[in-house]
């Protein structure tokens, strides 16, 4: 018997069943071949030695004994560090599926100790709040029925881009028509963009599938779909590319890449799609972008102009001498003039009460083009787990209250609101960015959805991977890990980016249709809008169904 | 779907025979309501001039109404010239609140510019509208202008037609729109019949506008007066041709630009498609949607017809020089203009507009493909 008091606890001493995610390793199958091991990315499991007692009875002698036996076996690690993340790689490579994480319905005693070394949680990722979220319970109600005769989803032809960029009223339009002046710059593009995912947060391969996809979207397709870079620039090939005109570029507090654009400018061959200068994110509001050590290669310290290996925080605003507003107003009219007033220039903002005042100062200014708004459920490359979880605001009411300020002021049309955090994170796209679209966007921003979708990421609400921050992206998608990247083949993500917006186009129409909406995307048709709870619908002003 | 009737000619006629014409469309109503709207009026009783005098349409459903009526147009200086009393046979009037079918002729104001004078009427029918509106709905206003005459009542249109007495030949008129309600989606009320009428131009549609919702809070926040209201979706076309040409200033083609732009694809072969891209960006909101036929009527009595950008409606236009007519149907236009040639008949595709002028000799048909003339823009 051996002594309770001489076992070794720690305080933050584990066991696997306090873990989120306990492995499942079926010894009857496994061969020992490793290829679990070595593909884990958290080094989370383990070869090992045990011992096992062989029960012996001797019937003839009438006497009970034992044997033993030793074999190899995997073991999971209860180390916060080596932590199993649920991403299931092993199992994809087992021969045998001898092996898998099986989420644990128990409380995560894990959950108590993640600050390890006196840092809170840091992670990529997204909201760990699984569900259905608002968006998804929204139903489109208003069918046609009396007096039409029906779209044909599939042989009418819809009209489904939308505009990016500032409207003039039709009134000053035409003055400024005959008058010969300045009329903003706009864009019509396909109302689901690529959201903010720079090049540093996802690998080369990443980007290049994802690029090779807007433009095949783009030429063959006939959809005008655009993809945003996040901060840290773009590469300079691509800045020299007429690619460049399905970019949009960012340009956050942390200024990252911004030499090399700048550079390239006299070199350009199109314009760019659009500048979005990034005030915030809805994953992190207050927080700025964060690039981790483990991922700054010499390629991104090449692209951003510093060295290898440091972490590349951001600062979580603008520097400024005076305040938000005036900072908002100064680098709006600088970006629209380094290109020439031929680039529409937005700002990025978090979900947030304070989204309105936003608003209303970008409504005074006549050089801003749009106003895109990023709710909580919005993902990110890398930040600290209470940000993520508990900061910002849900982009559905923040979204309508924003559009309904402008109906209010009779400007809906002037500065288009585009809206993101969230959409498609259960994987409803098309219906998530419809019904933020008949609440008064624009146009919505995707990223998750588009990793999941594009790319296969791993990761879920459940807290299943979100290890983008870490490099260690098992798909390649978030690794400057050449190892790990050539894992993803850019030419099967530019496949899927193809299908994914092909496929968006046609439940676009197949939600259209019986809305008998073919004319122009129903921005602000909240008619068509119900939801089976009346506060919810209450608070967006749309129809209480059940 | 509701049915639509219109005739133009250069002699006088009773509107009675827009009703008959319309009987020959009769599936396509089902006695929810009629609307009838009249220009270049005259009376038997009355020698009425377009130059002096103005029109109130509507109805007053109690004495009290008609009392107030009488003191508002009087406190606001319109000084009374005739009244027009219909031989009303109640019995075939399916509502019982009728007092008094007005139709009452005013004496021009002097001394006013024509814009002046303009939102002067405007003001005044809105007033009225508000005060109806403010007791009980018990006043209905439909125009004030001069030479235009607006009716609407629920009912099947021939037996309004003759529960007012409008065969009679007492009041003609030499354009009359007419529709035969289908009631959709909206309660029966009688601002919710089309036409719909505001400062001269008056439309009137058959089918659904799916992209009312939009349209209608973009119209309400250019805060215009007058642009209120919005008991029926297809209100917000009046609104909308009210707005390209008397607030944008721009050519009656414009309006088919406006309300069903052409594709990008079409535009970047268009003469004039920059510009247009531009006017369809500015005017996005103001893009309708679903299966629409739109019929219009402008003060110098010239008449229109568009057509939603799939074409997903009927209408025919047929006549001869003199006499024209649009309808819903081919054998509307067979009882309107019997005595025209009917392989002339144009039924007008996604791209047309077709302008019957005043002059009433020949149609324009003009397609959204070709240039138009636009002094102010191009
Ligand atoms: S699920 Fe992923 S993290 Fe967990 S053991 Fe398997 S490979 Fe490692
Ligand atoms: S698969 Fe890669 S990108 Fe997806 S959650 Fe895991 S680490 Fe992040």
């Amino acid at each position: 018997m051996v002594s309770v008091r001489s076992v070794y606890t720690q305080p933050s001493s584990l066991t696997f069943s306090d873990l989120p995610w306990i492995i499942q390793h079926r010894e009857d199958r496994c061969t020992l071949c490793g290829q679990c091991t070595a593909v884990c990315p958290k080094q989370a499991i383990y070869l090992t030695y045990r011992r096992q007692r062989m029960p012996k009875l001797d019937i003839l002698q009438k006497k009970r004994g034992n044997e033993y036996r030793h074999f190899v076996g995997i073991r999971q690690h209860t180390a916060i560090d080596k932590m199993c993340i649920g991403c299931g790689m092993c199992s994809s490579v087992c021969p045998n599926e001898a092996i898998g994480p099986v989420p644990n319905s128990n409380e995560h005693r894990s959950r108590f100790h993640m600050d390890e070394k006196g840092d809170a949680w840091k992670r990529g990722g997204r909201r760990n709040v699984p569900g259905k979220t608002i968006l998804d319970r929204i139903a489109f109600d208003r069918i046609s029925m009396l007096t039409d005769p029906a779209l044909d989803a599939g042989r009418h032809e819809f009209s489904l881009n939308t505009i990016l960029g500032r409207v003039l009223p039709p009134e000053e339009f035409l003055r400024r028509q005959l008058a010969g002046e300045w009329i903003p710059p706009t864009r019509e593009i396909f109302p689901f963009v690529i959201g903010s995912m720079s090049f540093g947060a996802l690998s080369p391969n990443m980007w290049l599938g994802l690029l090779q996809g807007v433009a095949y979207c783009n030429e063959v397709l006939g959809i005008p779909v655009v993809m945003a870079t996040g901060e840290g620039g773009c590469p300079p090939w691509v800045l020299r590319s007429p690619f460049l005109k399905y970019i949009i570029l960012q340009i956050a507090s942390g200024y990252f890449g911004w030499d090399e654009i700048i550079r390239a400018i006299p070199e350009m061959q199109c314009d760019p799609a659009a500048i979005e200068i990034k005030y915030g994110q809805g994953a992190k509001p207050g927080d700025g972008g964060l690039l981790m050590w483990f991922k700054v290669s010499k390629l991104i310290a090449r692209l951003r102009g510093v060295p290898e290996g440091v972490d590349l925080p951001s600062p979580p605003v603008h520097q400024t001498l005076y305040s938000i507003e005036e900072s908002v107003m100064k680098m709006i009219q600088t970006m629209s003039m380094a290109f020439g007033f031929r680039v529409p220039v937005y700002p990025k903002i978090s979900g947030s009460t304070s989204a309105k005042s936003v608003l209303n100062n970008l409504v005074r200014n006549p050089y801003a083009g749009a106003l895109l708004i990023d709710g909580i459920d919005g993902g990110t490359g890398a930040a600290y787990n209470v940000s993520m979880d508990a900061t910002g605001h849900p982009i559905a009411s923040n979204l309508r209250e924003c559009y309904l300020e402008l109906v209010a002021q009779g400007r809906q049309n002037e500065i288009p609101l585009f809206a993101a955090g969230g959409v498609g994170k259960n994987g409803n796209v098309t219906q998530n960015g419809m019904a933020l679209i008949m609440l008064g966007a624009s146009g919505v921003h995707v990223g998750k959805y588009i990793m999941q979708a594009c790319a296969g990421c791993l990761g879920n609400e459940m807290g299943r991977c979100n290890v983008c921050n870490t490099g260690i992206c098992p798909k390649g998608i978030t690794s400057q890990n050449p190892k790990l990247y050539r894992r993803l083949d850019p030419d099967d993500v530019a496949q899927r980016v193809a299908d994914v917006f092909s496929s968006i186009r046609i439940e676009m129409k197949k939600i259209m249709a019986p809305l008998g909406r073919s004319q122009s995307l129903p921005i602000g048709m909240s008619d068509a809008l119900g939801i089976d709870d009346a506060d919810a619908a209450e608070r967006l002003g749309i129809k209480y169904i059940c | 779907m509701c049915r639509l009737a219109l005739k133009t000619a250069d002699i006088p006629f009773s509107p009675y025979e827009v009703l008959t014409g319309m009987e020959a469309m009769q599936e396509g109503y089902d006695g929810s309501g009629l609307g009838l709207l009249l220009r270049g009026v005259s009376f038997a009783d009355f020698n009425y001039k377009k130059e002096e005098h103005l029109i109130l349409s509507g109805i007053a459903h109690s004495e009290a109404a008609f009392q107030r009526l009488h003191k508002h147009m009087e406190e606001r200086g319109f000084e009374q010239e005739y009244d027009h009393q219909f031989k009303v046979n109640s019995a075939l009037i399916e509502a019982k609140d009728r007092y008094q079918y007005i139709v009452r002729v005013y004496k021009k104001p002097q001394g006013l510019s024509v814009a002046e004078l303009e939102d002067r009427l405007m003001q005044a029918r809105l007033f009225l509208r508000k005060d109806g509106e403010q007791h009980g709905g018990d006043l209905t206003v439909f125009s004030f202008w001069s030479d235009v005459i607006m009716i609407k009542e629920v009912g099947w249109p021939l037996e309004i037609g003759d529960a007012l007495g409008l065969n009679d030949d007492r009041i003609k008129a030499r354009v009359v729109m007419a529709q035969g309600r289908q009631n959709t989606n909206y309660g029966i009320n009688l601002y919710a019949c089309h036409p719909f009428f505001i400062q001269g131009i008056a439309t009137m549609t058959n089918g659904e506008n799916t992209a009312f919702v939009p349209i209608k809070e973009w119209l309400e926040g250019k805060r215009i007066p007058g642009y209120m209201g919005y008991q029926s979706d297809s209100e917000v076309f009046a609104h909308i041709l009210h707005y390209v040409t008397k607030k944008l200033n721009l050519p009656l083609a414009c309006y088919k630009h406006v309300i069903t732009p052409l594709k990008t694809e079409e535009l970047n072969k268009h003469p004039q498609g920059e510009f247009l891209k531009g006017l369809r960006t500015a005017c996005r909101r103001l893009i309708i949607d679903g299966p629409n036929a739109v019929i219009g009527t402008l003060p110098d009595e010239s008449c229109l017809l568009v057509m939603d950008q799939k074409k997903m409606r009927p209408a025919t236009v047929g006549g001869r020089p003199g006499a024209w007519a649009i309808a819903s149907e081919m054998c509307g236009v067979e009882a309107l203009i019997p005595d025209r040639d009917p392989s002339l008949d144009f039924q007008p595709m996604r791209e047309h507009t077709v302008i019957i002028p005043p002059d009433r000799k020949e149609l324009l048909i003009w397609s959204q493909f070709d240039p138009f003339t636009l002094s102010q823009a191009a």
